[in-house]
């Protein structure tokens, strides 16, 4: 040994844990998802998320090193999270010049703009495919059917959400929405896939049950209500629980670490303000989709909610056994 | 399902390698170096003078004030100097080095192995006899015992909690004398109820120490007013106030004194220190000390006079690793690293740890990613990372009001950050700032 030692204040040892672990946590939690994007939209499904991804690796690169001349952390992930669930938010038949604004929105705009990780205030992805949805209306809500309901390629059809506004009668089974067969978002339609992701995320402690749980049960409440005061299919809470952005919203976007509250508490709140919008959007709002909206709406909340919803302190409540 | 504390917590990889391993004697060297600070509160004053024979228990150092705990000689010999030296604090402060020669005990002192269960004295009595055996708390905090046994006036005691939880991975002192001296143990633990007038004992052991689980639940059946109560293996268990929490369900609030939830702490070790402080008249002149690290290769529980150099009880573990990047006294979660390994055993040294350069070297920090992971593992439900910034920036008042006295320095914070920020080096600093303030308005 050499004759100097290190000294350093406590604690000496380190759970080992990285931001890297974190977000190629996520990767492997949307891989699911991804396979049913593959099985239902096929290889274009493949096309937009990896150029997608690119984009937004390629953009956060180039502004690391050339304008804020640092060493690029492009490798930590969570580029790739990012361009993965841009592409997720968008229609499989998106034109690539058209998912490359949104990726330089996402990435520039949404998070470099800030300061990079963990100083964003919004979500990056779901700010990008808001900029592109503001944008190019026509193309982002243009839905190819899915090739196993449709071979011939080209034909589109309505999402679930549009059709309950606009036309109750053309609505997809349960089943077909629990397993994803249906028009949408790439990533957005399999609930079980995404499931599969909470479930892995949540055994893996990337995240907490709070977000997530909180919007589905909070949604699942709002239009239980609405239905029973008039059950028709465009309040039915299951319909609702398993179509749109919903599940990938509430499990991946909502989620995101720099843009939710810090405390359980904190978590809860945000996510039952991300279900009452989604839904008051979806039921009497212009868009059929209102996820993305509520989700960027409770991000601004997030540091006031921060700043008045403190952790449980020890000894506040004392209960004496 | 098993009890613990209620806010917070981590699991760290535990490492008890050295568990099962019986004590062994470390040899009296031909000098030793006894510092006359080994506790928490004001430093000793010498009594002792250049070239005074000494005994084994020969008071060295007086206490003074109330919050100060005397020091006795761990040897027989020669006073030789008394001179600064080297101590785990990185600082020199004043010591006693005495010569050694034979080893003589004082008449007054029984230094048999033999059980003396046996007692007949008062509460001010026991309190007086651990006072003047200097005994402090074993687990590292040293606070000398006396203090804590003297509950403020308008107080009452409840019960008394004995921590066998030894939360910090790596160490086996406590479990070790836990399995050796177990009746010794709960003789010291009745010596404390009478001290503190309780008639109600609940040791709390975590349930990775299932031997010893079983070992004090056969004890307890002689012993009906000294519950067991196993708990689920959770760092910083052994906090006082997560004690407390885990075995009562009791939250003791913030600045408050776990008096005032009824409860009196001690550390299984300072009870069996009790025993032999009252029952053999032997003052705190050696203890138990873990001495491990990944590539040690005699991981061991040794015995060792305080004043031993450090560097004595690594030899006898297989000396030094090749790979030794860092070496702690006490655990790897709140133990301090040391500039040194020539510094003796003091009375807090549970443990010597070890530290492969590989692990003992820091990464570099990132940006905060909020994930939110420190508020969820602090275990006083604080935000550590809103107390870094706080801190980074000098917010005081605000950090005040984030309540950042609160903080236990658990390490919890750190230890959990995927980001490698330094939360608790910050929230030291803050928390030192914000006592210095809050004292300055008292005044």
């Amino acid at each position: 040994m050499k004759n100097k030692l290190i000294v350093s204040p406590s604690p000496h040892v380190h759970s080992g844990d990285t931001i890297a672990k974190n977000m190629y946590g996520v990767l492997i939690a949307l891989v699911p998802a991804f396979l049913v994007s593959l099985y239902v939209f096929g290889v274009n499904a493949l096309i937009l998320t990896v150029a997608s991804v690119l984009f937004c690796v390629i953009t956060e690169y180039v502004i690391q090193r050339f304008m804020f001349k640092k060493e690029p952390t492009i490798l930590d992930g969570s580029a790739i999270i990012t361009g993965v669930l841009l592409a997720f938010n968008v229609p499989s038949n998106l034109p690539l010049w058209i998912l490359a604004i949104g990726a330089v929105a996402a990435i520039g705009i949404g998070k470099m703009s800030f300061g990079g990780l963990g100083n964003n205030i919004f979500n990056p992805a779901l700010l990008g495919r808001v900029f592109l949805l503001i944008s190019f209306p026509a193309q982002m809500t243009s839905w190819p059917l899915p090739s196993t309901v449709s071979p011939i390629d080209g034909v589109t059809a309505a999402t679930v959400l549009e059709n309950i506004k606009y036309n109750p009668q053309a609505l997809p089974s349960i089943s077909d929405m629990f397993f994803g067969l249906e028009s949408g978002s790439i990533g957005e339609m399999s609930v079980m896939a995404l499931l599969l992701g909470l479930v892995y995320m949540l055994w893996k402690k990337i995240i907490t049950w709070h977000i997530p749980i909180s919007i589905i049960v909070t949604v699942a409440i709002f239009t239980a209500l609405m239905y029973w005061g008039d059950p028709s299919p465009a309040n039915n809470p299951i319909i609702h629980l398993f179509s749109g952005g919903l599940m990938l919203g509430a499990i991946f976007m909502a989620t995101d670490y720099a843009t939710s509250p810090l405390s359980n508490k904190g978590m809860i709140i945000y996510g039952v303000g991300i279900g009452v919008i989604t839904v008051s959007i979806r039921l009497w709002g212009s868009y059929p989709e209102g996820v993305s909206f509520a989700i960027l709406l409770m991000n601004a909340f997030t540091p006031l909610i921060n700043n008045y919803v403190k952790p449980k302190r020890f000894g506040e409540v004392r209960k004496n056994g | 399902m098993l009890k613990t504390f209620r806010i917070g917590g981590i699991h760290p990889e535990e490492n008890k390698f050295s568990a099962g391993k019986s004590i062994e004697t470390i040899a009296i060297p031909s000098e030793v170096i006894v510092p006359l600070a080994q506790h928490i509160g004001a430093p000793c004053q010498a009594v002792v003078k250049r070239g005074e024979q000494v005994k084994v228990g020969t008071l060295l150092g007086k206490s003074v004030g109330f919050v100060s705990a005397n020091i006795h000689s761990p040897v027989s010999g020669t006073v030789k100097k008394i001179d600064k030296a080297l101590d785990a604090s990185g600082y020199k402060r004043d010591a006693v080095f005495i010569d050694v020669v034979d080893d003589i005990w004082e008449e007054s002192i029984d230094k048999t192995n033999s059980l003396n269960r046996d007692y007949d004295f008062t509460s001010k009595e026991i309190i007086d006899k651990i006072f003047a055996a200097g005994i402090v708390g074993m687990g590292g905090a040293t606070f000398p015992t006396h203090v804590k046994l003297t509950p403020p006036p308008g107080t009452k005691a409840e019960v008394l909690i004995i921590n066998g939880v030894e939360c910090e991975p790596y160490l086996t002192a406590d479990h070790t004398l836990m399995m050796e001296k177990t009746e010794e143990i709960f003789v010291g633990i009745q010596l404390l109820m009478k001290a503190v007038n309780v008639n109600r004992a609940v040791i709390g052991i975590e349930n990775n120490k299932r031997d010893a689980i079983d070992k004090f639940r056969e004890t307890a059946k002689f012993y009906p007013s000294i519950k067991i109560q196993p708990l689920k293996v959770q760092y910083p268990q052994g906090g006082e106030k997560q004690l407390i929490d885990a075995v009562l369900s009791r939250q003791v609030p913030s600045g408050a004194l776990p008096i005032s939830v009824g409860a009196v702490v001690q550390n299984v070790g300072t009870a069996f220190a009790v025993y032999e402080a009252v029952q053999k008249n032997k003052p705190l002149v050696e203890r138990v000390v873990t001495v491990t690290g990944k590539d040690v290769t005699n991981h061991c529980n040794v015995l060792s006079r305080i004043g031993v150099p450090l560097r004595n009880l690594i030899e006898h573990a297989g000396g030094l690793p090749e790979t030794t990047g860092k070496v702690v006294s006490g655990g790897p979660m709140m133990g301090k690293a040391l500039a040194s390994i020539d510094i003796p055993v003091t009375k807090g040294t549970s443990g010597i740890l070890i530290i492969p350069t590989l692990e003992a070297r820091r990464k570099q920090m990132k940006d905060c990613i909020k994930c939110g992971k420190c508020v969820n593992i602090c275990p006083m439900g604080l935000n550590p990372t809103l107390l870094m910034t706080l801190t980074e920036y000098e917010v005081w008042d605000k950090a005040e009001k984030e309540k950042i006295t609160d903080c236990i320095e658990c390490g919890s914070c750190s230890y959990t950050c995927p980001s490698d920020r330094p939360l608790l080096d910050y929230i030291r600093l803050g928390k030192s700032k914000v006592m210095g303030i809050m004292r300055t308005r008292k005044d």
